[in-house]
C-alpha cells in the first residue's frame, strides 16, 4: 500500500502520494564559505597550506589525486587558514571536510 | 490641424509615452538597474534603434484597468544593429506597471519575433518583468504562450538572446530557456519557478532569492545562464561581442573577420605536463591555436569540467569543445554531457564547424551520478556530436579512454578529422584497469604479484597508450606535432567549407532530452 500524503500548491492542500525521489529529498543547505569540501573522492597527496597561513582567491591549498589526476584544490576566496583536517596519504569521501577558514 | 501642428501634438504623445515616470525610474536607478531605453541604446549601435509600436494600448477593463494608460504597454521592441550587424530587440519597462505581460505588450513581442524570424536576423529580449499582469487574467497567460510558440518555431532558424535584468519568474522565465544564450549580471537578475515565498510555505525551507535563482547561481549551478557580468555594461559588452561570432539566421555564415596569428606563440609543447596525471588549462591550448588568441567562452562557471566556446580560425567563426583537466579531471558526468550537447546543437544549426579538443580520464563514477541519470544526459553527447552535420576536426592531446573516447567526436561519430598529438593515450581504458583485468589470473599466481603486475602495466602503456593503435587502424588520420595543430586545423576546415553530408528523410529524430 502506498501511504497517502499531501502537498500544499497555489493555497489549496492536495492529497496525493509521493516519488521515492520526493520522498527522500535532501532540505537545502546554504553552503559554509568556511568549509572546504572534497567535491570528488580522492587520495591527498600533499598540502601546500598550513593553518594561519593568508591565502588568495584561486591559491591553490591541497593535492587531491582522482580520476588519476593531481587536483589542484584552490581557494574559493581569500582568507586565513584556520586548520586543515586532511593529511598526505589520507582517502577522503566526496563532501569531506578538507579545509577551514577563519 | 495643419501639419506643423499635427507635428507638435506629435512630439507630445511621444514624449508623454516615452518619458519614465520619475518615481519609478528612481526606483529603478536605485537598484542598479538601467532604464529599458537607456539599455537599448547601451547594446546598440549610435542612433540604429528604430521603435515599433510605440502607442500600442492594452484593452483591458477589468480591475479599473481601463483607467490605466501604460506607455507602450510596459515593453519597448524595434530593430536597430550592433557592431553592423542587424537585429531585433524588445526590452520590458519595470517602470510601467512592473513590467507585467497583458496580451497588448505580449503581441508587441510576437510581432517583433515574427519579423526576426521573417528578415532572418537575431532576436534580444530584455527581461525585467514582475510577471503576469494579474488583471488581464487567462489572456496574460496567452501571451505567454505565443511567445513560447516562436521561441520555437525560431530556435535553430535565428539565433535567439536573453538578457535578464530584472525578475523573470514563474511561467515568464520560460521564455529565455527556449532560447540559444542567457545572460545574467550579478545582484540585478533573478531567476526562478517558485520564489522562495513558496518554497516556505510549501516545504518549509528558508532561502534567499539570491541563494535561489541569482545571477551566479544560474550561471555556475543551475546551467541556466550562459553568461555571467558584474554590472549591466559589462553585460552588454558580452553580447556585442557573441553577436560577432554568430550569424544572421541558418541560411548564412557568420561574418569573416580578417585572419591573425595567435598572439603568443604560447609554446604549446611546454602547456600538457609530461605525467599524464599532471593538470593544466586547457583553454591554453586553445587561445595557442585560434585567431588572435581570442576564445569567447560560454558557460565559464558551469560544468567547468568541459569547456565550449567560440573562436575564430582563419576569420571564420569555429566552436570549440575541449575537456578541461584541470576541473574535476577533465571527466565527462552528467553537466558537462548536458552542457556541451546543447552548444553542438547550436553550432550545427547556425553552420558553425566544431572543433574539439579531447583529454580525458573517462566518466565520473558515483553513485550520485548513476541516480542523476548519466545514461541519458551523456547520451546526448553521443546524440549531439553525431547528429551535427557541419565539419567536425578532434584533436586528441593526451588521454581518450573507453567511452570517452567515443563520445567526444571519435572519428566513429562522424569526425571528418581526427589528429592525435604523440603524447596521446587511445585505449580502450587506462593501463592500470586493463593489465589487472586481462593479467588477472597470471597477477594471482605470480611468485611476486605486485612486480609483476607492474610489468603488466608497463608493457600494455607501451604497447598501447600511445596514438599509434588508432593510428594503424585509419581511427586517427594524422599524428601530428603540437605545433603543426594550427597548420592542420586551418587546411581542414578550409577544405570543409562545402561540407554537405545527406541524412535519411525525417521529421526530426528523439534525442534523449
Amino acid at each position: 500500500m502506498t501511504t497517502r500524503h499531501t502537498l500544499t500548491l497555489n493555497d489549496t492542500v492536495y492529497e496525493t502520494t509521493l516519488t521515492r525521489k520526493y520522498a527522500h529529498r535532501k532540505p537545502f543547505v546554504p553552503k559554509d564559505p568556511k568549509r572546504l569540501t572534497a567535491v570528488i573522492p580522492g587520495l591527498i597527496l600533499d598540502l601546500l597550506v598550513k593553518p594561519g597561513d593568508q591565502v588568495r582567491c584561486g591559491q591553490g591549498l591541497l593535492v587531491l589525486e582522482a580520476m588519476k589526476m593531481q587536483n589542484h584544490i584552490a581557494a574559493h576566496d581569500a582568507g586565513t587558514i584556520q586548520a586543515l583536517h586532511v593529511a598526505p596519504g589520507d582517502t577522503v569521501t566526496k563532501g569531506q571536510l578538507l579545509v577551514e577558514f577563519q | 490641424m495643419s501639419l506643423p501642428k499635427k507635428m507638435k501634438d506629435h512630439a507630445v504623445k511621444h514624449a508623454e509615452a516615452t518619458e519614465p515616470h520619475p518615481e519609478a525610474a528612481r526606483k529603478q536607478a536605485a537598484q542598479g538597474k538601467l532604464l529599458a531605453r537607456e539599455r537599448i541604446t547601451a547594446i546598440l549601435d549610435l542612433e540604429s534603434f528604430h521603435e515599433y509600436d510605440l502607442f500600442v494600448e492594452h484593452k483591458c477593463s477589468d480591475f479599473g484597468m481601463e483607467k490605466k494608460q501604460l506607455p507602450g504597454d510596459g515593453v519597448i521592441t524595434g530593430t536597430g544593429t550592433i557592431l553592423g550587424h542587424p537585429v531585433a530587440i524588445f526590452a520590458q519597462d519595470f517602470t510601467v506597471a512592473g513590467g507585467s505581460l497583458g496580451l497588448a505588450h505580449a503581441r508587441k513581442i510576437t510581432k517583433i519575433m515574427d519579423h526576426a524570424i521573417k528578415l532572418g536576423i537575431p532576436l534580444i529580449g530584455i527581461n525585467d518583468s514582475g510577471g503576469a499582469r494579474i488583471q488581464e487574467g487567462v489572456n496574460s497567460l496567452a501571451g505567454y504562450g505565443e511567445i513560447f510558440y516562436r521561441n520555437t518555431l525560431a530556435s535553430g532558424v535565428i539565433p535567439q538572446i536573453s538578457i535578464i535584468l530584472g525578475p523573470c519568474a514563474g511561467g515568464a522565465v520560460y521564455s529565455p530557456a527556449l532560447t540559444d544564450f542567457v545572460f545574467v549580471v550579478d545582484k540585478i537578475s533573478k531567476m526562478f519557478i517558485t520564489g522562495p515565498e513558496v518554497i516556505k510555505t510549501v516545504l518549509g525551507e528558508e532561502i534567499s532569492m539570491e541563494d535561489l535563482g541569482g545571477a551566479r547561481v544560474q550561471a555556475e549551478l543551475s546551467g541556466n545562464a550562459h553568461f555571467y557580468a558584474q554590472s549591466e555594461a559589462e553585460c552588454f559588452e558580452q553580447v556585442k561581442r557573441l553577436v560577432t561570432y554568430i550569424p544572421w539566421n541558418n541560411r548564412k555564415k557568420a561574418d569573416a573577420f580578417s585572419p591573425i596569428p595567435p598572439r603568443t606563440q604560447l609554446g604549446l609543447e611546454r602547456i600538457i605536463p609530461a605525467e599524464s596525471n599532471r593538470p593544466y588549462d586547457v583553454r591554453d591550448v586553445l587561445r595557442a591555436v585560434c585567431d588572435g588568441s581570442d576564445f569567447m567562452e560560454v558557460q565559464a562557471l558551469w560544468a567547468a569540467n568541459i569547456v565550449v566556446g567560440f573562436a575564430r580560425m582563419n576569420g571564420r567563426t569555429v566552436g570549440m569543445v575541449a575537456n578541461q583537466p584541470m576541473v574535476l579531471a577533465g571527466v565527462l558526468d552528467v553537466d558537462s554531457s548536458d552542457k556541451a550537447a546543447r552548444f553542438i546543437r547550436f553550432c550545427d544549426a547556425f553552420n558553425i564547424p566544431l572543433v574539439t579538443f579531447v583529454d580525458l580520464p573517462g566518466y565520473l563514477p558515483g553513485v550520485d551520478q548513476e541516480h542523476a541519470g548519466v545514461i541519458r544526459h551523456g547520451a546526448k553527447l553521443l546524440y549531439a556530436y553525431s547528429e551535427a552535420s557541419v565539419p567536425k576536426i578532434t584533436v586528441i592531446l593526451r588521454k581518450a579512454y573507453g567511452g570517452g573516447y567515443i563520445a567526444m567526436c571519435s572519428r566513429h561519430l562522424g569526425a571528418d578529422f581526427v589528429f592525435a598529438w604523440p603524447c596521446a593515450e587511445i585505449a580502450v581504458m587506462g593501463p592500470e584497469g586493463a593489465a589487472n583485468i586481462i593479467f588477472k589470473g597470471e597477477i594471482a599466481a605470480a611468485a611476486d604479484p605486485e612486480a609483476f603486475r607492474r610489468e603488466k602495466v608497463k608493457e600494455y602503456t607501451e604497447k598501447f597508450a600511445s596514438p599509434y593503435v588508432a593510428a594503424a587502424n585509419g581511427h586517427v588520420d594524422a599524428v601530428i606535432a603540437p605545433h603543426q595543430t594550427r597548420d592542420f586545423l586551418l587546411h581542414a576546415l578550409e577544405i570543409s567549407e562545402d561540407k554537405s553530408e545527406q541524412r535519411p528523410a525525417r521529421k526530426h529524430g528523439v534525442p534523449p532530452f
